[in-house]
């Protein structure tokens, strides 16, 4: 399976995700600088973590007029995976890819340190390798995590079982523990906490790379004959 | 040319966290008639004169420099007179 991670202007973790896919996983990864991408080529698509564009104006709302995103849009729109965690999730917020959006942690602190989430919705193509309610720790880094979406957005989400991780001690004030949610189709994943920062033991938890291996085990299922 | 004023706030409802700890400072210094203090985004654009200032504005204000989702915005157009 091959992976593109795409980078931006300020795209720190780029390399994090570069090394969990193909180190820790052992699947294929191309690091894509985003005015170059043809996201076309390739069969999942993550967006990394950073500070594209200096967090100007909002987190991620400058990289989300850049082009690539009509390209991110048109393959989300054909079932391709997308992950986006930290940055990345405020991009496709930013998008519309995602509903809601981030605002200021409400310590207005930049935290950086372990979380545990629950696996809230373990049937989404990211968290199949996960029990419900298992309960996982992953690293969070950022100053604005605080997720917000209004009560009839909360409502959706809830219903469509849009919520895949919950904070278990919510760190940045974020509605409902909110730590990551997935689109509607089920295909698009935004998430604060890093799980390419989780993905060997060596470095503190593995918890993080399940979820790799989630994606990878469905795309196969999907696609690959025989497997 | 024009200059346009845009002002960008935080909906009403949704918390903030940088206005609350301004408030807080503010009643630290001995100012305790202050009861809430709510900050946002002033932003000066120079346009060309143009027929549609106004909706390529309000465009602009959705599509980027607020986010419809925490923030409203509010603008004013000015002549800029030139000596």
């Amino acid at each position: 399976m091959k992976f593109a991670v795409v980078v931006f202007p300020g795209s720190n973790c780029d390399r994090d995700m570069y090394h969990a896919v193909t180190d820790a996983l052992g699947e294929e990864a191309e690091l894509v600088w985003y005015q170059h991408a043809n996201l076309a080529d390739y069969d999942a698509i993550l967006l990394p973590g950073g500070f594209s564009y200096g967090d100007y104006l909002r987190s991620g709302a400058i990289a989300s007029t850049s082009d690539i995103v009509l390209q991110l849009k048109e393959q989300a729109s054909k079932g391709k995976p997308v992950l986006g965690v930290c940055n990345g999730f405020q991009i496709l917020l930013e998008s519309g890819l995602l509903p809601g959006a981030m605002l200021r942690n409400k310590n207005l602190k930049f935290m950086c340190h372990h979380e545990d989430l629950r696996v809230v919705n373990s049937h989404s193509m990211f968290t199949t390798a996960y029990a419900d309610d298992e309960i996982i720790s992953i690293p969070i880094a950022h100053g604005e995590g605080n997720y917000y979406c209004d009560a009839e957005t909360l409502e959706k989400l809830e219903k469509n079982n849009q919520i895949i991780f919950k904070y278990e001690n919510n760190p940045n004030g974020s509605v409902q523990d909110i730590a990551g949610i997935i689109n509607k189709e089920g295909n698009v994943l935004g998430m604060m906490p890093h799980p390419e920062r989780a993905a060997e033991t060596l470095l503190g938890s593995a918890d993080g790379l399940k979820l790799f291996q989630s994606i990878v085990e469905n795309w196969r299922k999907a696609y690959v004959t025989g497997a | 040319m024009k200059k346009v004023l845009i002002y960008i706030t935080l909906k009403e409802g949704v918390l903030d966290p940088q206005g609350k700890t301004v408030q807080h400072s503010l009643n630290t210094l001995g100012y305790e008639t202050v009861r809430e203090v709510r900050v946002g985004k002033y932003m000066e654009l120079l346009m060309e004169d143009d027929a549609s200032i106004e909706s390529q504005v309000e465009e602009m204000c959705e599509k980027l420099l607020a986010n419809p989702v925490i923030e409203n915005y509010t603008y004013t157009i000015e002549e800029v007179v030139t000596l």
